[in-house]
């Protein structure tokens, strides 16, 4: 179900097709090339760079990346094929006859070095005030060549004028290489295409519609571009100087909060492999740093399951018992920004499907600029929220004009994982050195549920384990309280479970089929969407989708670079640690009882917790005026 | 029968001959697909649009090739600079074009051709239509052509995107499937994965037009014109400093000395051989042949006499590149601009030999590395020219100053 009907990706930038046999044992199913010195069999089709993966060959790449089609247009990648007049890109050639390949003949190495001169001749940054410096494919190709001085010389001038009208990414095009998988990304990953390459020779560049800044044209601002260029083209709109300033200045109470995907990715920036959790260390380094407090935003996650649980209870309701067919189901989650802004500008005419929940993180700003506030007995005015997401369209999303219902600006920066592990390293601590520590009260720790909200379909899996409860009286029917069929990266996934049993107050709902999907990444979100325009998922109740591919985990504010590899280290990093966690259902969160009772004095959806936690949406369409 | 409006008289051994209309098709019907083959392969025709492929062998993969649907493309997109022979024949000879794309779906198994016309040729899309519409009242295309069941063709033309790179094949694919005019990746070949990611065989405009007279007249009739390994004749577009410039019809194997004389050149310095990416030949050079196994040519010849600075004509190529490059792949998007950069340092007298060493090697990079024909080809003439005028340019353009 994960195939979209129709890539608009060039055919050129398209996979290859080779005609696979299914089976590598039947006969032609492997094929035996001369790789070096070297015999091997490998699959028929493999490309040449897999094949080389798999024999411990390195060969250089720029333009291709895992995650992306192939596009075969840095030519870095250069190897031999014997017979052939011209060198081979390894990344785009598939191996379907006993070719004899060469990794590091003189022509190979020349034209590879030649290559990296050619890009560096134009090639308008410094490295030690960039970004990306020491995580910057260009800059280790040109390490690893021994380039020591610019052979066809180096630019004088800005070519570019850097766009930083967006609140999440930059765009300095002065840096960028032409490999054009930011362009790939936007189109095959996220269905939006906003990016595409115009102009010819070498006037060619990566520009917007009309040439546009990013913040005047449909971008969702996912960040899933930053994600996979390898270059410092492409980065999100830092706020730690205004944090830093905050921090420094006595009046302003600073608080933070964490999101689980964070967590469980920082270390990778501090040189641990992807899937080591850091959690405890932390929110030590964090009050070292000078937060005032350190939240969990796993509270709100349980927040947003009691909200967006109930939501979906009445729309049943409605739907099922009043017989009200203006109520939309299926109902989608609306945690991810990415997400969001999708749905505003590509489906429009669905948003009464959208849940009207605000996400974790914008929730957690408006109970702390009242609630907390009030319980602490400190103005609110003074104030300042942080909130570290995997994340760039968070940014955009604190900026949201309607997101002030505490009187405040809900959520005053947001900062992703790249930004915070940056000003951890200013602040001179070495992440993993740091103690162990918790949350700070009135929160303190979460649920299992709002943790694994990081990783798709985690809100679904936690949503149902509160939903199914309240409705049945009894735990969800799944061995350790896993929902599995939530579990895994198939693009797009659907389940259901029967329910039966159900309490008195919810007797309307007994012997029906709770039907959920779960998709991740726009483009699956857009396959969804065409499903339900075509009618076909008319039965379904309840649908999670999550921006980017992966969910939270692969987030566009995560650690670079990103593979689906890196991705389920990271998920399972959270499922593990959410296995030994006391409190798993967002419901037994004793925080949660307290502040429905003590603050929103009625249940989930009632008077307070609707001003406070639910928004509205924007009918934005495709155009911007 | 069907005519060709105002075919004027040219003399030549195979295109400019006589031809009946659709003949061609008829014949191709009577023989059956693999004896048309067969003829093909006798005739050792090899494509006239720059590469010289076996016309026989691009046929015979396509038609081997896996899939229902297959495509025919012509490409009439002629970019290359001082070329006008594809004009003439779809303005004088469309016949031999369509009847040999006919004979192509027979042969292949397609059942549609697209011409994609070079947008400069836009006024002459209408008589082309109509043409096209008098071939199908006479059943040369439509359903059951000749009254053959299941033979069905038709013909439709599309006007190019106006990029010289649209003429490159896949990237004119790229763009008949209404993208970015960019050269795809290769393997997979158009032959297996072409227009719509169907097998696909794209002939230029002139190879198909050979067709139908290897057909009627043999293989063998063919394979007598020209050397042994370049067969039959070839249209030249000769442009330059010479008194009858036009479009000739002449035998493979034919040395420039002859041509020159043929066009009435004088006091000729060099001879440019396919185009802005083909090479440069000097005086000293005029004996050699025209023909795939030596100076290789799409068709275009360009001459120039003795007042002509052979720098500047090389800057005139490298500009042209600069432009056309499609700009994505390295070696071809900043390589051309730094042989350009070279370029204006020997004119400027700011060059060391050192680094024009260096752009040499560069050269061999961008032949070896880059994705298309384009960036393989384009530092043709920045190396013949550099190699074979080094006196004048080095010498007498910077007075005589050596900078080594
Ligand atoms: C940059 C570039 C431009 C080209 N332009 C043309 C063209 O205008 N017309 C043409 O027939 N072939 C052109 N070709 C060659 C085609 O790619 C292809 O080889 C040809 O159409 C195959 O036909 P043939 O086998 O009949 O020669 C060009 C190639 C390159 C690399
Ligand atoms: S993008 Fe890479 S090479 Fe360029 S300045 Fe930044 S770190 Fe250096
Ligand atoms: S942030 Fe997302 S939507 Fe915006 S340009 Fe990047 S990939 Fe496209
Ligand atoms: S912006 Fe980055 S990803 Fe996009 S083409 Fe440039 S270098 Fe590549
Ligand atoms: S060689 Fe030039 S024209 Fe060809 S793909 Fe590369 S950049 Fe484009
Ligand atoms: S990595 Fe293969 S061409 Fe770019």
């Amino acid at each position: 179900m994960d195939k979209k009907d129709k890539l608009r990706a060039p055919v050129s930038q398209q996979p290859l097709k080779v005609e696979k046999p299914a089976d590598t044992n039947t006969i032609g199913g492997t094929i035996s090339v001369q790789l070096n010195e070297k015999k091997v069999v490998v699959p028929f089709g493999t490309t040449i760079l897999d094949a080389c993966k798999e024999n411990q060959i390195y060969i250089p790449t720029l333009c291709h990346h895992s995650d992306l089609c192939i596009a075969g247009n840095c030519r870095v990648c250069l190897v031999e094929v014997e017979g052939m007049r011209t060198l081979q890109t390894a990344c785009s050639f598939p191996i379907t006859s006993n070719i004899k390949i060469r990794t590091s003949t003189e022509n190979v190495r020349k034209a590879r070095r030649h290559v990296i001169d050619l890009l560096l001749s134009e090639h308008y940054g410094d490295c030690y005030a960039c970004v990306r410096n020491n995580n910057c494919e260009l800059q280790s190709l040109a390490k690893e060549y021994g380039v020591d001085s610019f052979t066809f010389g180096h630019i004088k001038e800005p070519k570019y004028e850097i766009d930083n009208s967006s609140p999440s990414v930059i765009r300095d095009m002065n840096k960028c290489v032409n490999c054009r998988r930011c362009v790939r990304t936007c189109i095959d990953l996220q269905e939006v295409g906003v990016l595409e390459a115009v102009g010819r020779g070498n006037e060619t560049k990566i520009t917007t519609f009309m040439d546009k800044p990013l913040a005047d044209v449909i971008c969702i601002n996912c960040g899933q571009c930053i994600n996979r260029c390898p270059t410092g083209a492409l980065h999100a709109n830092d706020p730690s100087d205004d944090i830093w300033r905050a921090i420094d200045d006595p009046t302003k109470h600073v608080v933070i909060q964490t999101a689980p995907s964070p967590r469980a990715a920082i270390a990778e920036e501090f040189g641990f492999p992807a899937g080591t959790s850091m959690t405890q260390e932390l929110n030590t380094a964090l009050r070292r740093i000078g937060f005032d407090k350190v939240f969990d935003t796993n509270f709100s996650a349980d927040l947003t399951i009691m909200e967006e649980g109930t939501e979906l209870l009445h729309r049943l309701k409605s739907k099922i018992v009043e017989k009200d067919d203006s109520v939309k189901l299926p109902q989608f989650t609306s945690c991810s920004p990415g997400w969001v802004k999708y749905i505003e500008h590509f489906y429009p005419d669905y948003l009464d499907h959208l849940s009207t929940a605000k996400s974790p993180q914008q929730m957690f700003g408006a109970v702390l600029k009242t609630f907390y506030a009030q319980e602490y007995w400190i103005d609110p005015k003074d104030i300042v929220t942080v909130a570290v997401m995997p994340c760039s369209a968070k940014k955009f999303e604190c900026n949201r004009p309607e997101m002030n219902s505490s009187g405040f600006k809900d959520v005053d920066y947001g900062l992703t994982t790249r930004e915070l592990a940056k000003m951890i390293r200013e602040a001179g601590i070495h992440l993993p050195e740091m103690p162990k520590s918790g949350f700070d009260d009135p929160f303190g720790e979460a649920s299992g549920a709002g943790l694994i909200f990081g990783a798709t379909g985690g809100v679904m899996e936690a949503a149902l384990r509160t939903a199914y409860e309240l409705i049945t009286g009894r735990e969800v029917p799944f061995k350790d309280l896993k929902i599995e069929p939530c579990r895994g990266f198939e693009g797009v996934k659907k389940a259901s479970v029967l329910l039966e049993g159900c309490k008195p107050d919810y007797s309307f709902l007994e012997g029906v089929e709770l039907k959920f999907m779960v998709a991740h990444g726009t483009a699956n979100a857009m396959t969804v969407m065409e499903m339900l325009k075509r009618g076909e998922i008319d039965d379904v109740h309840f649908i999670e989708i999550m921006g980017c591919p992966g969910g939270c985990i692969g987030g566009g504010g995560q650690p670079i670079p990103t593979s689906q590899e890196i991705r389920t280290k990271r998920a399972e990093a959270i499922y593990k640690e959410e296995e030994g966690l006391p409190i798993r259902k967002s419901h037994d969160n004793p925080h949660i009882t307290y502040i429905y009772e003590k603050f929103f004095k009625e249940g989930p959806c009632s008077e307070l917790s609707h001003k406070l936690l639910h928004t509205h949406y924007t009918k934005r369409g495709k155009y911007i005026v | 029968m069907l005519t060709v409006e105002n075919r004027p008289k040219r003399d030549g051994i195979i295109l400019f001959s006589d031809y009946k209309a659709g003949s061609g098709i008829r014949r191709s019907v009577e023989m059956g697909r693999e004896n048309v083959l067969f003829e093909l392969r006798e005739s050792k025709l090899k494509g006239r649009g720059g590469a010289g492929f076996s016309t026989a062998t691009k046929w015979m993969l396509t038609a081997a090739a896996s899939g229902e649907i297959k495509y025919i493309v012509c490409n009439a997109d002629e970019g290359e600079p001082g070329t006008f022979k594809d004009k003439v024949l779809l303005t004088e000879y469309p016949d031999l074009v369509f009847d040999g794309m006919v004979v192509a779906g027979f042969t292949i198994g397609a059942k549609k051709g697209l011409v994609y016309l070079r947008g400069e040729y836009v006024y002459m899309l209408k008589s082309l239509e109509r043409y096209l519409d008098r071939m199908r009242t006479y059943n040369l295309l439509g359903k059951n052509i000749l009254g053959k069941e299941g033979f069905d063709f038709d013909i439709e033309i599309r006007l190019g995107a106006g990029a010289y790179v649209c003429g490159e094949e896949t990237a004119l694919i790229e763009s008949l499937e209404g993208h970015r005019g960019e050269p795809r990746n290769r393997p997979p070949y158009p032959v297996n994965t072409g227009y719509m990611g169907c097998p696909t065989v794209v002939n230029n405009v002139e190879t198909l037009a050979s067709v139908p007279n290897i057909l009627i007249k043999g293989g063998a009739w063919f394979a007598k014109h020209g050397t042994d390994k370049s067969t039959g004749s070839k249209l030249f577009s000769i442009s330059g400093d010479c008194k009858k410039p036009g479009v000739y019809e002449l035998p493979w194997g034919i040395t420039i000395d002859e041509v020159l004389k043929i066009v009435e050149a004088e006091n000729t310095k060099a001879v440019q051989v396919g185009g802005a990416s083909g090479s440069c030949i000097p005086k000293k050079c005029f004996d050699r042949k025209l023909a795939y196994e030596d100076a290789a040519t799409g068709g275009s010849i360009m001459i120039f006499n003795e007042s002509r600075n052979m720098l500047n004509v090389l800057k005139n190529f490298m500009e042209f590149f600069v432009e056309e490059s499609c700009g994505q792949c390295t070696p071809c998007r900043v390589g051309n601009v730094k042989l350009l950069e070279g370029i204006e340092m020997i004119e400027n007298n700011e060059y060391t030999f050192r680094y024009i060493n260096q752009l040499k090697d560069l050269c061999k990079t961008m032949q070896l590395a880059s994705k298309c024909g384009l960036g393989q080809s384009s530092p043709n003439s920045f190396l013949s020219i550099l190699e074979n005028f080094k006196e004048e340019i080095f010498f007498k353009n910077g007075n005589g100053v050596y900078h080594g």
